[in-house]
């Protein structure tokens, strides 16, 4: 643990002076250099005498009665988050502000008051994008007020924006984009330039942490001496140090397996749920969390890292004509792997982005591929991107003369896959249950195998194992109330989560009622764990289920049409406080249901559409309709 | 006589007895089972009544354990039965069977031992398009399977054919005479108007059953001497038709056969009907419903395994019944005719009738069509049926007939029956053409062991060891099923397998060649080797030592191999 001029306050001569005598310290000379340096401060600053931590506003507060505008010590950090990412990276980034003797307000878009906006000196806003270009469920009616005219001017604040996202969609960090030009326009400072986060996004987000703080800390050099010194004056500055100045995972301080360090999992059981004759594969999968200490709760969903199929690496190292053996680089820190394992392991093959072929038409001298990409060409290039791989590239814009290692590091870095756990911890200590659906396609010419799915179909056995970890989902939870009544809207592999839910309701012996809805192509085959939802309602734990088989009928039925015939029913329930939860297909499923949703309130509740969507917006914002979709 | 539908020497109803009681005549809650969509299946007392309307919950037993696995209940799926009296279709109605069969069940048809038809794997949300298109094409499911009276069974006779028209005649108006008169058929899958009713109403509901029916199957077949093809000592009133001169005079009557027993209880057995007499044609209907109602009355209410008609006669003996029979006629039976049975197999190939038409008699193995590489039996019937004026008549041997078939058609029919692969199986050997084989796996809950799917395989090896013996054209009769309920009429088989569990038979040997005797155990729960085993010895002896046109069951007892079974009460013995 090293001072830096980066991590601290001190310039470069202190940093040297400092980092040469703290290691050499004593415990107790250290103890009583901190309480000589509190003593010097508390006769300096006689307000700033009190030991606790809360100590620093105040010693702040004290600093300066009567200066000019003093830059703030207070940060707002902002985020929207559908599936937690962005969540989980402001909470890191406001305990390492507070390490730092920041006043920080954490919170969620949705949580927000937005005519607080005005008394904000520097704000902080990460999110994500979602659907095809819009904000997450819980930023919505946040970015929508920003938008609107009530939207106050911001003469005055400072504002950063850490924008997640994923280049393989077509409005890349859209939202995150929205926001850093809208708080601009309504005359807001940019603090430092935004940041535009692909799925591998750590070290951009580690980049842009220490560009927002040391910023941050820039302004405050006047104060910095007095917060440092009330910051030591904690007593302890070891465990000050060890909170504030290790960055790992960009800015979460995490113990134990967590995404940067996944835990191995043993495969402890591999089926698939669809019966003879089924055109689809769903695998049911078991793994064993044993001696990991990771814990989860129904909502959360799981982070697999899989493995890219070795027939594809094959093929393209052959077409390359690479050598597996050579070793090319896995990180930006220069470790290296041989070329067929970081192509296995570590590099993403199976996704194309613009990102990707503007760097890749530099290390090429084929005119097709420059000419895709210029100017004029966006349409045509979007449609190449779409349903092609890294060998699709390199053969349609050969040849190539460039070697592996040159060429390996403009590849992403492969995403973990998310999965929505399907079990509950109280049923299954350590284990986790996961629903995985196959994705097989043919697409220009070639079968296309999912990457995570198939391997998950194909080659991974009881007693193998695979890196996981926890992703928690705070925004896909179980009514804080057993009593509260719950509409679950899960087709297809949607429905996991809700055997999650159902398993944890059966365990805590809850009395809320709960109502499922379910659908696929045909009731023969793809009744996904048909034989628990059956024991759950012969127990209770299941009021009642409603089911649509798209294919056993002339006409296709889906779960928004069974809604719809019992719109009743489900408006009384509704009415009764119901929590409303939809997982799964986020293309057109969520969509349909969100729209019938409306028409219920509509047709039952003798609301208008404005009417009805305010309803559901409302809904959203006090949690009563929470959303898992993909 | 007593109306009382429970005997006051019987213990209390069994379970089936309240279910059927309380249903409403056949109603219970079939229509909510049938809008039940999270499974597919229904409650087990629905499905008790199921049978009543021709059908049974099914599951395919082969996927019971994968299915298990993968978290999903039981294929579940109905067995829908559809009753013909003597099996007499026209081609339209073939036509609409084929249509069902392949549109709801799975791609083919079933010909039973009783002349009907069945279809497998039907889904419940499927079953009352299937029902209401037999109903629109004047079949019926009703009373197909159940606690009552059973598709009547008639000879199809090929070759005189007007003798066999007027004995179908009557086939037709007992069947119509003792079939259900209740509404809820027609209430339930073919949304006829709630008819009101109460257990009061009993009489005009079902005037010859009663509110809770009968306490067992019933069975009644007609044969056309000197065919004995539908096993009428089998039935549990067998009907012999008396002619002279190509006029007919009217039927012996034999009552108390049956082929069920349970494995290791000796209670029960196989029986043969005893003829009792003989009445005129127009007092048959009445002979009838008089015997339905005594069955009614004093069968066993308490143990089903004990409930058929055979052992309702054989607590009480032969003579108490006559007498309860000719009280409630009122009139006594004469004597019983003389008439001669040569067999109970089926003749193959073309006949021309008395009323010169054509009738094609095809070898449908195990009564199975459906469309195979080699041979694309169900496309070829549906080709013909297109085509044809005649009829279909299927046997008693899950056969085919295609029957008055004009001289214009005959020639075109033929060409089609080649070009499908369709035979009169005159080129295999005499024991196939002469075997049955149940359905058992994997559709029948109550199979054992295999019976459709393996008898080929067995055949084949007993025919190579014929063949060594020169006796390929010898025919024995030869059955198997894939448990002791018999419903290939195992126990009239010269040689019999009938299932103990998988890949095991016990088996039986010495019945007669003409269905008039019982066969009886001779080895007990062995496999494909013992089998085989055991017969090559005795075939071989067969072949050196047999009388002129003496058959191998008449063979075995001769040569001291098996005892005769005079009657079903020694069956065990
Ligand atoms: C389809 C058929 C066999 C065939 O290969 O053709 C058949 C098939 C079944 N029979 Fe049978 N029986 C069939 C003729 C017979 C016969 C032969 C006959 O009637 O000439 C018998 C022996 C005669 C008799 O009744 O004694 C017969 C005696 C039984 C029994 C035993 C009855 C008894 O007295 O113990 C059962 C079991 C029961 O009723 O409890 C039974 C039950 C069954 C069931 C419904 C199994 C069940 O109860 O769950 C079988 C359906 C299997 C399936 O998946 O299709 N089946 N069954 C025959 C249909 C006849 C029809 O069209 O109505
Ligand atoms: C929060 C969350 C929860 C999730 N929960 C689940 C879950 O419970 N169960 C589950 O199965 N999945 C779930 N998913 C989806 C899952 O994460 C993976 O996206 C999915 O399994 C595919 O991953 P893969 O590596 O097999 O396929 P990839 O290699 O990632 O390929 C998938 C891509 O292939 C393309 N594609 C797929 N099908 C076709 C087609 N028919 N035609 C053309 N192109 C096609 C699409 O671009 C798709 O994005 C969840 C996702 C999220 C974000
Ligand atoms: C259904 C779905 C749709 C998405 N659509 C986009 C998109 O249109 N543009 C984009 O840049 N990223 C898109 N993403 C990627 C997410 O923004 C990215 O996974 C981000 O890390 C999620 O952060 P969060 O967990 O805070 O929501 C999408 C992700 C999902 C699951
Ligand atoms: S004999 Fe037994 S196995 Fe064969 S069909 Fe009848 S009940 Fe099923």
């Amino acid at each position: 643990m090293q001072l830096q001029v980066t991590n601290s306050p001190f310039n470069q001569e202190q940093v040297e002076l400092l980092n040469r005598l703290l290691p050499v310290l004593s415990g107790s000379q250290q103890i009583w250099l901190s309480g000589y340096l509190a003593a010097l401060n508390s006769t300096a600053l006689p307000a700033a005498n009190s030991p606790i931590p809360h100590a620093v506003p105040a010693a702040v507060a004290a600093l300066s009665p009567s200066s000019q505008p003093e830059p703030s010590r207070e940060v707002t950090v902002l985020f929207g988050s559908q599936t937690g990412n962005a969540q989980r990276l402001a909470s890191g980034l406001s305990k390492k502000l507070e390490g730092l003797g920041f006043q920080v307000i954490l919170s969620s878009m949705s949580d927000f008051k937005p005519n607080n906006l005005k008394k904000i000196r520097n704000l902080l806003v990460l999110v994500s994008t979602h659907g095809e270009g819009v904000p997450p469920d819980n930023a919505l009616p946040f970015y929508e007020f920003l938008n609107s005219r009530k939207a106050p001017r911001l003469e005055g604040l400072q504002f950063s924006v850490l924008a997640l996202g994923d280049s393989s969609y077509e409005f890349f960090c859209q939202t995150g984009k929205d926001f850093d030009r809208r708080l601009e326009e309504l005359g807001g400072k940019r603090l430092c330039q935004r940041t535009d986060c692909d799925v591998d996004y750590d070290e951009s987000v580690a980049e842009w942490s220490e560009r927002v703080l040391s910023t941050l800390r820039g302004m405050m050099e006047v104060s910095a001496a007095a917060a440092v010194g009330s910051t030591l004056a904690i007593g302890n500055p070891i465990e000050a140090q060890a909170s504030s100045l290790v960055p790992v995972d960009g800015l979460l301080v995490e113990e134990g397996y967590s995404r940067t360090n996944p835990f191995k999992a043993e495969v402890l059981e591999n089926l698939n749920l669809n019966g003879r004759g089924s055109d689809r594969e769903t695998r049911h999968l078991e793994l064993s969390l044993e001696g990991s200490n990771l814990q989860y709760e129904p909502g959360d969903s799981l982070g697999i890292y899989p493995q890219n199929h070795p027939e594809l690496v094959d093929t393209l190292i052959e077409t390359m004509g690479w050598n597996p053996e050579d070793p090319v680089p896995v990180n930006k820190k220069g470790d290296k792997l041989p070329l067929r394992e970081a192509l296995l392991d570590t590099y993403e093959i199976t996704v194309l982005t613009k990102p990707l072929l503007e760097q890749a038409v530099r290390v090429s001298s084929n005119k097709a591929l420059r000419e895709l990409l210029e100017p004029g060409h966006e349409q045509e290039l979007r449609a190449y991107l779409k349903e092609r791989d890294l060998l699709d590239l390199v053969k349609d814009f050969s040849p190539w003369e460039v070697s592996a290692d040159n060429f390996v590091p403009l590849l992403r870095r492969i995403p973990a896959r998310l999965y929505s756990i399907a079990s509950s911890p109280k049923a299954n200590p350590d284990e986790v249950h996961l629903t995985i659906r196959t994705v097989r396609y043919h697409a220009h010419g070639r079968d296309r195998y999912g990457v995570a799915s198939v391997q998950t179909a194909e080659r991974l056995h009881p007693g193998d194992s695979i890196s996981v970890y926890i992703h928690p989902n705070p925004n896909f939870k179980l009514p804080p109330d057993p009593n509260i009544p719950i509409i679950m809207i899960g087709p297809g592999t949607g429905v996991a989560p809700f055997r999650a839910f159902l398993e944890e309701r059966g365990e805590t012996g809850a009395e809320g009622k709960t109502w499922l809805f379910f659908g696929d192509q045909h009731f023969v085959t793809d009744f996904l764990y048909q034989i628990n939802w059956q024991r759950w309602l012969k127990d209770g734990v299941l009021t009642r289920m409603d089911v649509a088989f798209s294919r056993d009928t002339d006409k296709k039925v889906y779960v928004q049409h069974r809604m719809l015939e019992k719109s009743q029913e489900l408006f009384q329930w509704l009415k009764a406080g119901a929590y409303v939860y939809v997982c799964g297909d986020e293309k057109h499923m969520a969509h349909d249901v969100h729209a019938a949703l409306g028409l219920i309130l509509e047709r039952e509740g003798g609301m208008g559409p404005e009417e009805a969507g305010a309803y559901l917006a409302e809904m959203q914002q006090q949690k009563r309709y929470q959303r898992d979709i993909y | 006589m007593t109306q009382n539908p429970i005997p006051p020497q019987s213990a209390p109803p069994s379970e089936v007895e309240h279910i059927k009681r309380r249903s409403n005549y056949l109603r219970g809650t079939l229509t909510e089972s049938l809008e039940e969509l999270i499974s597919g299946s229904i409650s087990e007392d629905d499905n008790r009544l199921m049978k009543f309307h021709g059908s049974y919950m099914q599951d395919d037993r082969d996927l019971r354990n994968e299915r298990h696995r993968q978290k999903l209940e039981p294929a579940y799926q109905f067995m829908l039965r559809v009753r013909a009296a003597g099996g007499i279709v026209t081609p339209e109605q073939w036509l609409v069977m084929d249509g069902i069969a392949r549109k709801y069940a799975n791609d083919s048809i079933r010909l039973t031992t009783r002349q009907s038809f069945q279809l497998h794997g039907i889904l419940k949300w499927n079953m009352k398009k299937s029902i209401r298109e037999i109903h629109d094409t004047l079949l019926t499911t009703l009373a197909a399977c159940g606690d009552v009276n059973r598709n009547v069974m008639c000879n199809p006779n090929p070759y005189q054919s007007e003798v066999h028209s007027e004995v179908y005649q009557w086939a037709d108006r007992i069947s119509e005479h003792l079939s259900p008169r209740t509404a809820a058929y027609h209430e339930i899958w073919l949304d006829g108007e709630k008819v009101l009713d109460s257990q009061e109403q009993g009489k005009e509901q079902e005037p010859i059953y009663g509110p809770v029916y009968l306490p067992r199957k019933f069975k009644i077949g007609i044969a056309v001497p000197p065919s004995n093809d539908v096993d009428v000592y089998s039935q549990d009133l067998g009907l012999i038709a008396i002619y002279e001169a190509g006029r007919l005079q009217g039927f012996n009557i034999a009552v108390g056969g049956g082929m069920g027993m349970t494995h290791g209880d000796p209670k029960t057995y196989p029986q043969l009907a005893r003829v009792i007499g003989f009445c005129s044609a127009e007092q048959i209907i009445d002979v009838a419903e008089k015997t339905v109602m005594i069955q009614r009355d004093y069968g066993d209410r308490s143990v089903r395994k004990h409930a058929r008609f055979k052992y309702t006669i054989d607590d009480r003996g032969i003579e108490w019944f006559i007498n309860e029979l000719q009280e409630r006629l009122g009139w006594k039976l004469e004597e019983a005719r003389p008439y001669h049975f040569d067999d109970n197999g089926d003749r193959y190939g073309w006949v021309k009738g008395t009323n010169g038409k054509w009738y094609l008699t095809l070898f449908i193995q195990n009564g199975r069509i459906k469309d195979e590489d080699n041979n694309q039996l169900m496309t070829g019937l549906r080709e013909i049926a297109k085509i044809h004026t005649g009829d279909f008549r299927l046997t008693a041997n899950q056969n085919l007939i295609i029957g008055n078939v004009t001289n214009q058609k005959k020639a075109k029919i033929e060409q089609l029956a080649k070009n499908y692969g369709l035979t009169d199986g005159l080129h295999h050997s005499a024991l196939k053409r002469s075997s049955m084989a149940c359905v058992a796996l994997p559709t029948c809950g109550l199979a054992m062991a295999e019976a459709e799917r393996y008898f080929p395989t067995l055949l084949g090896k007993i025919e190579t060891i014929l063949e060594g013996a020169a006796l390929r054209e010898e025919e024995i009769i030869i059955r198997m099923t894939g448990c002791p309920n018999g419903c290939a009429r195992p126990a009239l088989g010269e040689i019999a397998f009938i299932g103990k569990a998988p890949g095991k038979y016990n088996m039986y040997l010495g019945a007669g060649f003409a269905g008039e005797r019982l066969n009886k155990l001779y080895r007990e729960n062995i496999g494909e080797e013992e089998i085989l085993e055991t017969l090559r010895p005795m075939i071989y002896r067969y072949a050196q030592e047999r009388l002129a046109g003496e058959h191998f069951g008449d063979f075995v007892i001769r040569a001291g191999i098996i005892k005769a079974v005079q009657s079903g009460l020694d069956f065990h013995e």
